[in-house]
């Protein structure tokens, strides 16, 4: 009985310090929500999407940096999505038991967690240095080396997870493998491989560290991307640094907006995911 | 007189008569290797035409891995290698030369589990048509309701045929399977335990459906319902850790097995 009662106890005690913990770790998210909300969301207005950022002490809004970030995004995706898709599937189709393929899954994992900073540094040192000026090129090069392992990764898992039974099948009519593929298994990974690049986006549209050395900033509308870009994150570091009280309200509200971009591109790969599950 | 010119097979027991039938598939001491491991030993048997011959035997007796020679669906796999000989009408399709997927293409396979390609009813078997035809829009629709007819879902599905083919019970599955390998027109078809995930009247539906198809095909099912052999088969080939025990008539071999082991097995005294 002593032995059930103090069983009993452990169990109670582990099961507090595991809900404690949770709590803990989120009402520091939480309340970051909470403040971001509380200081962005006063000042969103249709300036905000409409007109440039401003110089200290007149009114502005955030249409270059979104207009920039969007712009080098969709030039990063272009970049690294079909680049991603043909090394995962190599990776899970044509070699999965080859020795290349671990070898390339171990560089991917390290590129995938490579700190974002020495992305941007890597690219300033082959594109800005080689150009001698910032370009939104350059910055969305950088950013396509972050969303390549991204999607190598994902395209990979899905692949893997398409059951071997329905590759038999496809053989077992004569299908060539690059109709398999193609036909069978990108059907049947679809929705898990568009969550990857979503998740893909998602991961690129805070990236600060390397933009700073490779697309900079602008303080004017420039759709050139031979010149420097602006984008959010880069003109939220600076406007919040900045001893400015109006620069520092387009901060807070460019980082809601930032935020609400990114739930909405996680709900929907959520959503994608559950369809995929369900079906 | 088959295509391999063997009268009667040299390992038919005395009393299978087999001068009236054309051998389609002639296995040869055939040998299979998962890596170093031998999973099968010296098999010769014989698949004849528009009959169907059950392979029984318990779980890991190389059965089910002699019907994946028969289509070289091995090949998908490394490390994997057979040995021996396996000629279908005469020809060697273990010779590297063959190209797989015209061997495929007549050595349909259908297999335990149903196997549904993530589209509609309609591209299921519309799919694998398009592969060797190009065929204008009315014919590729007679084509698939042809196919679908064989299979006997034509009733189930006549109106849902933009429908998923996964939202189909699992009967109609594994008969949308048999549709999409009937459609391809095989020579050969080979069942891989087709009625092991399915329910009674599935099962009966399917072995019915078997039992059709035979007079067009040649046909080799594995199964590990003795009664299912029983009742679909012409010729038994009972498989024991990797060889070839006793091959003959199903009559015979469910009645007066010469050897031990298949009588042990078909009462169910192991297996």
């Amino acid at each position: 009985m002593a032995l059930f009662v103090n069983r009993r106890r452990r169990d109670r005690l582990a099961k507090g310090m595991a809900i404690g913990a949770t709590v803990f770790g989120l009402a520091w998210l939480v309340l970051i929500l909470a403040v971001l909300l509380w200081k962005g969301f006063s000042g969103l207005s249709l300036a905000v999407f409409t007109q440039m950022t401003p110089p200290p002490g007149s009114a502005g809004g955030l249409l270059n940096p979104i207009v920039g970030s969007l712009i080098m995004t969709a030039v990063a995706v272009a970049i690294g999505t079909p680049l991603g898709i043909l090394a995962g599937t190599y990776m899970a189709e044509y070699g999965r038991y080859d020795k290349l393929t671990i070898v390339v899954r171990f560089i991917n994992d390290i590129l995938l967690s490579a700190p974002s900073i020495v992305v941007g540094l890597f690219i300033y040192e082959v594109m800005v240095a080689q150009m001698g000026h910032f370009s939104g090129w350059a910055g969305a090069v950088s950013l396509a080396v972050i969303v390549l392992p991204v999607v190598v990764r994902t395209t990979e898992d899905m692949l893997i997870l398409v059951p071997d039974s329905l590759r038999e099948a496809a053989a077992s009519i004569g299908l060539p493998r690059s109709l398999m593929i193609r036909k069978v298994a990108y059907r049947a990974a679809r929705a898990g491989m568009v969550t990857g690049v979503l998740l893909a986006v998602a991961r690129i549209s805070g990236e600060t560290a390397p933009l700073l050395f490779t697309s900079l900033n602008n303080q004017f509308w420039s759709s050139n991307l031979n010149a420097p870009v602006a984008s959010l994150p880069v003109v939220i570091f600076q406007f919040a640094l900045s001893p400015y009280r109006d620069w520092q309200q387009l901060a807070w509200t460019g980082a809601l907006i930032i935020t609400i971009a990114v739930l909405a591109l996680s709900i929907i790969a959520r959503t994608l995911t559950a369809a995929r599950k369900s079906s | 007189m088959s295509a391999v010119g063997y009268a009667t097979p040299p390992f038919a027991p005395p009393g299978l008569r087999t001068e009236h039938l054309v051998e389609k598939v002639a296995i040869r001491d055939l040998e299979f290797f998962y890596g170093d491991t031998r999973a099968l030993k010296g098999i010769s048997v014989s698949l004849f035409q528009g009959c169907v011959t059950a392979f029984i035997g318990p779980s890991g007796c190389g059965k089910s891995t002699l019907l994946r020679i028969l289509n070289r669906m091995y090949d998908l796999y490394p490390k994997q290698r057979a040995s021996g000989h396996v000629a279908l009408d005469g020809e060697n399709i273990l010779s590297p030369a063959q190209d797989l997927n015209l061997l495929r293409a007549k050595v349909g396979m259908v297999f335990q589990k149903p196997t549904p390609f993530p589209m509609t009813i309609y591209e299921n078997i519309a799919f694998g048509l398009r592969l060797y035809d190009r065929l204008p829009k009315s014919e590729l629709d007679d084509r698939v309701r042809d196919a679908l007819v064989r299979a006997a879902l034509w009733d189930e599905v006549k109106d849902k045929l933009g429908a998923s083919g996964l939202s189909l019970s699992g009967g109609q599955q594994q008969r949308l399977c048999i549709a999409r390998t009937v459609a391809v027109k095989p020579e050969v078809i080979l069942f891989d335990e087709p009625c092991s995930a399915l329910d009674p009247i599935s099962t009966a539906k399917i072995e019915e459906l078997i039992a059709e198809l035979k007079a067009d095909y040649t046909i080799a099912i594995v199964t590990h319902n003795m009664q299912q052999a029983a009742r679909v088969s012409d010729f038994t080939a009972f498989m024991y850790l990797g060889e070839l025990v006793e091959f003959g008539d199903t009559s015979k071999i469910f009645t007066t097995p010469d050897d031990r082991r298949t009588q042990d097995y078909i009462t169910g005294r192991f297996g």
